[in-house]
């Protein structure tokens, strides 16, 4: 049943932030930690367990604390509150240079009076490792890294992307337990990007390491972790997998910030078996399917991603006994947006809302493609929505 | 390839003026350091004899070599004083009081001299000291040690924080991080400010002349005494040899910053 996906997510939501009994210990435990700069709040009783190999990320506007967090982590700043557990050690006050962690800078934060191979001998020199060991570390990483030929050089004398590999390279050297990396692939180009987080996951896979990346790039963080921490004003709103972020939002504010969404406020009128009906203003009345966690009267917000709605001239045939299964409002296109890959139709709805459609250009040479001031339907069925609290 | 543009007529003008402002007087006295004559307004033809003159004056090349030893060790300590007082300034901790102290800090640098000078020796006068080399060492250290507070302060603060804080998380303690990291590039800063030190306290006539004690003036001291009883042309000769080392140190100075710029970061301001 395709009502099946909102469920299981839902269950695995609510225990998402909390603790993981099944998988063991985690390697890393933030437990209620706190920072506050003067009176500014920037980390609130954040709680987090991360478990031995993760790609986690933290994912948040910029201000909402991730980078604080992030900090607190490396060693740069002391929490106010809280503990942060290390394979069950406390290493809150710890100093940067006595945790088993290592950090890739925005920046990348290069010593700019050192070579390349100084640079990423630079954590093992100082971890007393021998001179030859080192070198062989050196040639690995290098090689890891893709930079062979380059050792010689100054930071100044390579490319952004280069340095952005020399930097991962200087932090995976020492092995460390745990990798964080603080918007790594901002100061590089959208193709390079692209191609830079494909060999960053394949880089993790490989080694097998816990990486925590901090980001505002909600594409990446998508695209890279396997679960995502999700932080308001110094808070985590929400820890889920990718797809249970997108497709299960716990809440109005997440559903908006991580990608585009339809939202129709509206109050609950009945209760159908598993589905809801909900009256909204702007859209009419619409049928969804009923959220696992048992919702009370009163007003919610229903919200549909773009590319969940499907627009056809006529009304959707409906397959006998499943009448009931499709939302169908009526409307006029109001704005084409092109984007190569698909198209966004803003839709005005006759009930008096806009809605937004997203649709796969799927088809070259389409005669079919809608133009604006023309009459469409857009539909959708229940399980496409999400109830969310208003 | 930058562009070079074409200076206009007014600007050549201009700039011809300030530069023959600025450098006819200097250039006439390097001339007529090379003057024959015993008069100094009268030009008798090329010669070394008031080189020769100056390196028998053993008055002369006393004050001088004092001058050095004063302006060499005067600049290393204002150095080391000031660099520790720019790195505990923008690195350190926000405490309070900060602004005051910085602020503090560079009070001497737009301090009248005679000010300074007079406040030191009265210092001198109520602690006792011989007046002397250490005294005189001493107050261009309390003159030069802003400037190279200055020259610093300005070079740590075009300094990444993060590049510490990348050496503290590759094994770093933080003093370890300072050394590995920071000093070598501020070291540019670093020379740059003991260059302007020395040259600082190598020309300083009015602290020196509070300062310091019978039987032990420095250069600029005894020229001024000599050149009160009338202008010898030797003295043409010493001030063209202090005007090369001047112009020795300022260029190594600014070659330093220059270094410092080529690695991608601002230039210490000289």
């Amino acid at each position: 049943m395709t009502d099946e996906l909102p469920r299981t997510d839902a269950a695995a939501n609510a225990a998402g932030g909390d603790a993981h009994p099944a998988a063991g210990q985690p390697l890393l435990r933030i437990e209620g930690v706190a920072k506050t700069f003067g009176t500014f709040r920037a980390v609130d009783g954040v709680s987090l367990d991360i478990k031995a190999g993760e790609f986690f990320a933290l994912l948040g506007p910029s201000g909402c604390g991730k980078t604080t967090l992030l900090r607190m982590l490396a060693g740069f700043e002391a929490p106010d509150e809280g503990r942060i557990l290390l394979g069950g050690k406390d290493i809150a006050q710890a100093l940067p240079h006595e945790r088993p962690i290592n950090m890739m800078f925005q920046n990348y934060a290069l010593f700019p009076h050192l070579s390349v191979r100084d640079n990423i001998a630079f954590g093992l020199k100082r971890a007393g490792m021998a001179r030859a060991d080192i070198a062989m570390r050196v040639a690995e990483m290098v090689a890891l890294v893709k930079l062979e030929g380059l050792e010689k050089r100054k930071p100044d004398q390579l490319s952004g992307g280069q340095r952005q590999r020399v930097a991962l390279a200087r932090a995976l050297a020492r092995r460390p337990q745990l990798l964080l990396l603080d918007e790594p692939l901002a100061a590089l180009d959208k193709k390079l990007r692209e191609s830079t987080q494909g060999e960053l996951m394949e880089l993790q896979r490989r080694l097998g390491m816990t990486f925590i990346v901090v980001t505002h790039d909600q594409e990446e963080a998508m695209t890279m972790a396997s679960r995502i921490g999700v932080m308001k004003a110094g808070k985590l709103a929400q820890v889920a997998s990718p797809r249970e972020l997108y497709e299960a939002p716990r809440s109005r504010w997440i559903a908006e910030f991580v990608g585009d969404i339809n939202l129709f406020d509206g109050e609950s009128k009945l209760r159908d078996g598993h589905r809801l009906i909900i009256g909204t203003r702007d859209a009419g009345t619409l049928v969804v399917a009923e959220p696992r966690e048992p919702i009370g009267a009163g007003r919610f917000a229903v919200a549909i991603r773009p590319e969940k709605i499907k627009l056809s001239r006529r009304a959707p045939v409906s397959e006998a006994g499943r009448e009931t299964a499709i939302n169908s409002l009526d409307g006029v296109i109001a704005d084409i947006c092109y984007l190569g890959g698909t198209t966004t139709y803003k839709v005005k709805l006759d009930a008096g809302g806009m809605v937004q459609a997203s649709v796969a250009n799927s088809v070259r040479l389409d005669v079919h493609a809608y133009s604006l001031n023309q009459h469409v339907v857009a539909w959708f069925t229940p399980d496409d929505c999400v109830v969310l609290p208003s | 390839m930058r562009k070079v543009s074409r200076l206009s007529r007014f600007n050549i003008a201009s700039l011809a003026l300030g530069l023959a402002f600025l450098y006819l007087p200097i250039l006439i006295l390097v001339i007529y350091s090379f003057n024959a004559s015993r008069l100094v307004t009268v030009w008798g033809g090329w010669s070394l004899r008031w080189y020769h003159e100056f390196f028998n004056d053993r008055a002369m090349i006393e004050a001088a070599w004092m001058s050095l030893r004063v302006a060499v060790s005067s600049a290393t300590i204002a150095t080391l004083l000031g660099t520790l007082a720019a790195v505990a300034l923008s690195r350190g901790e926000r405490f309070r009081g900060r602004t005051l102290f910085s602020g503090m800090l560079y009070a001497p640098l737009v301090m009248p001299e005679v000010i300074t000078g007079l406040s030191l020796l009265l210092l001198f006068v109520a602690l006792n000291a011989e007046r002397g080399f250490w005294t005189v060492t001493i107050a261009h250290t309390t003159l030069t040690m802003c400037f190279v507070a200055v020259v610093v302060q300005s070079r740590l603060g075009s300094l990444d924080r993060s590049l510490e804080e990348a050496a503290m998380d590759l094994g770093c303690d933080p003093v370890r991080a300072f050394v590995a990291v920071t000093l070598p590039l501020i070291a540019p800063a670093i020379v740059a400010g003991w260059m302007l030190a020395f040259t600082l306290s190598l020309d300083d006539l009015v602290i020196a002349s509070f300062t310091t004690g019978p039987g032990s003036a420095p250069l600029p001291i005894r020229i001024y005494s000599e050149v009160r009883l009338g202008v010898k042309p030797e003295i043409n000769a010493i001030c063209t040899l202090v005007i090369a080392l001047i112009a020795v140190v300022i260029v190594i100075a600014s070659l330093a910053s220059k270094l410092t710029s080529s690695q991608g970061e601002s230039a210490a301001p000289l």
